[in-house]
């Protein structure tokens, strides 16, 4: 195919995704957790001019607060009354259904006529107190959003850690064998909605990473017979060629300040960790060694680069800083170590960690230097946490398919996040977006 | 384990010099010595072990029509049985100096993508050193590692897996 054909071929193909990406992810939780908060949160009334979405905000709000594993929405089928205002709350009532907090709302257009307004209100069942009383006000196209945008809101009053429920995630999917083998980079809200595909080829496509601020990808695709990194726009789809050189160009992670990127080369013969400047294109190699160096990422201040490394026999996770230096191994347990995902506060490594044929998602405790393993196995990895720390998405098996799901950080609560059809795999937690 | 792979390194280079000193089409296999006497063959099929006649690519008595390697569970040594079909394309690729071969390498499920990318180049890097050692030149060879993006083979087990732990090569030209 001359070059213009092909990239012909990309463009009808990345049509076509958008037009099969509608399989939805759907959602089903585990294992729950016994001390999870009882919550009621009433039906909003639909005050708005346009027609009532199919699915309402009040319900967005309910399976959010559910998936966090902290929260238990109580049935609208077990309410007595649905209160709209604070006035027609009996408190009563709401103790003897056993319920903690209480969340009542309306959803109107606002006087500009623009968008949406969704106003209310948190009430602890006990002390009546009104904890929260707001009004979150979105696009047209962004009633969803603003549904999570409340949901993090309720979650943070509650649990004291801002909510994540408002960010997307990225990942990659595989259909069909042989020569109808698809591959496609996904962008979701992070409740497995709106599934988009952002780029489709028929050869591999691996390891999203999102730019800090959200609005970019970058990713790794062999459409060109070999290895590259690319950065895509999100939004607009614009994208950019990043590396393609001899050998592998793999693992991309930006830098907190989105300023520069980690990534894995083999040029020099075998693959080494380089930075690379996102202004000037300049390349600064990190790690030389002839083992395998790879799977970069930041710490949150931007002061270390963790990566996997097998310079020591088999794979485990080190650490060197951004500006080259002596790597210093991390992980101290366990036969093989990879794929680090760093929590927001630094203090904790994800890693898919292998023992025999079974591989976990595990967590290493920087400050105890112990590692919790966090899923039952046997083939799971890639992990990524949520912005908040609260939760890790991964990859795992379900039989021959690859499906995503989630743990909670302390482990307790698993849910399973699955596509209708084929393999889904490499989940990447957006930053908070917006 | 730094030991071993010295160790590893070391015995590659004894046996690629080993395999320097004898001729490329040298088998392992107990296979009965070349024939150097006068037969003519009238039906015009190539010798199997003539590894320089590009009609042993489809005949199924010669290594050149093998092109696939496998390899054990994180390894990136080629093993023992398959040094022959190593040498037979070394051979070719010797005697032909515009023939280009891709030498994709692959790993199976277990472990993570980045990692079991590394992993492939690994293997492929195997076969290509001792292609060199062999004749072939430098910029004959490429090596492109499609970790265990490409697997043939889609059920967790070990039979499955090693047919996934695995060098193609590939002729981009003969």
């Amino acid at each position: 195919m001359t070059e213009n054909v092909k990239k012909l071929f990309f463009v009808l193909l990345a049509l076509v995704a958008f037009q099969t990406a509608q399989a939805q992810l759907e959602i089903e939780i585990i294992s729950g957790n016994p001390s999870a908060l009882p919550i009621a949160i009433v039906p909003f009334q639909w005050q708005d001019q346009t027609a009532l979405p199919a699915t309402t905000v009040d319900q967005i709000i309910s399976g959010d607060l559910y998936r966090s594993g902290l929260f238990d929405p109580m049935d609208v089928a077990d309410m007595a009354e649905k209160p709209v205002e604070q006035e027609s709350i009996r408190f009563g009532t709401w103790r003897l259904l056993k319920v903690d907090y209480i969340v009542i709302g309306k959803v109107r257009t606002p006087a500009d006529g623009q968008g949406h307004e969704i106003i209310y209100q948190l009430f602890d069942v006990h002390t009546q107190e009104m904890l929260l009383s707001r009004i979150t006000t979105v696009g047209l196209g962004d009633l969803r959003y603003g549904a999570h945008k409340v949901a993090d809101a309720i979650y943070e009053k509650l649990t004291g850690v801002p909510g994540a429920f408002a960010t997307r995630i990225a990942y990659i999917t595989s259909t069909g064998l042989g020569n109808n083998q698809r591959y496609e980079l996904v962008v979701a809200d992070a409740d497995g909605f709106g599934p988009q595909s952002i780029v489709g080829s028929p050869e591999p496509l691996l390891s999203p990473a999102w730019s800090p601020d959200g609005r970019k990808l970058a990713y790794v695709s062999f459409e060109k017979g070999n290895s590259a990194i690319y950065m895509q726009d999100v939004s607009t789809g614009a994208r950019e060629l990043i590396s393609s050189g001899k050998g592998i160009n793999g693992a991309p992670s930006f830098s907190p300040d989105g300023r520069k990127m980690a990534l894995t080369l083999s040029k020099s013969g075998n693959p080494e960790i380089y930075v690379r400047d996102m202004a000037t294109g300049r390349l600064e190699q990190i790690t030389t060694h002839w083992s395998i160096d790879t799977e970069p990422v930041w710490a949150p201040d931007g002061r270390a680069i963790y990566f996997t490394s097998d310079r020591g026999g088999r794979p485990q996770i080190y650490k060197v800083p951004p500006g080259g230096g002596s790597p210093e191994r991390v992980t101290l347990e366990g036969d093989y170590n990879a794929r680090a995902s760093i929590s927001p506060d630094g203090r904790r490594i994800a890693v898919a960690q292998g023992r025999g044929n079974e591989y976990r998602i595990a967590v290493w405790d920087i400050n105890t230097e112990r590692f919790t393993i966090l899923t039952p196995g046997k083939l799971d990895e890639s992990p990524s946490f949520a912005p908040n720390g609260s939760m890790i998405l991964y990859a795992t098996r379900e039989g021959t398919r690859g499906v995503l799901s989630a743990v909670s950080a302390d482990g307790n609560v698993r849910q399973r996040l699955i596509l209708s059809e084929g393999d889904v795999r490499e989940p990447a937690w957006s930053p908070v977006i917006r | 384990m730094k030991s071993a792979w010295r160790l590893t390194l070391a015995l590659m280079i004894v046996m690629t010099m080993a395999a320097c000193q004898t001729t490329p089409e040298a088998e392992p296999e107990p296979e009965p010595a070349p024939d150097t006497s006068t037969d003519v063959d009238t039906s015009g099929a190539p010798d199997p072990r003539d590894y320089t006649d590009a009609r042993n690519f489809d005949n199924p008595e010669s290594l050149l029509s093998k092109r696939v390697i496998y390899f054990d569970f994180d390894k990136s040594t080629v093993r023992p049985e398959y040094r022959g079909i190593v040498s037979a394309h070394a051979a070719y690729a010797a005697a032909n100096s515009t023939a280009r071969v891709t030498l994709e390498g692959h790993a199976d499920e277990r472990g993570t993508r980045e990692y079991n990318l590394g992993l492939g180049e690994r293997r492929g890097n195997s076969v290509t050193g001792l292609m060199s050692a062999q004749g072939s030149r430098g910029n004959q060879l490429t090596v492109v590692s499609y970790g265990e993006e490409r697997p043939t083979c889609r059920v967790s087990e070990e039979d499955c897996w090693a047919m996934n732990r695995r060098v193609e090569i590939v002729y981009t030209a003969r």
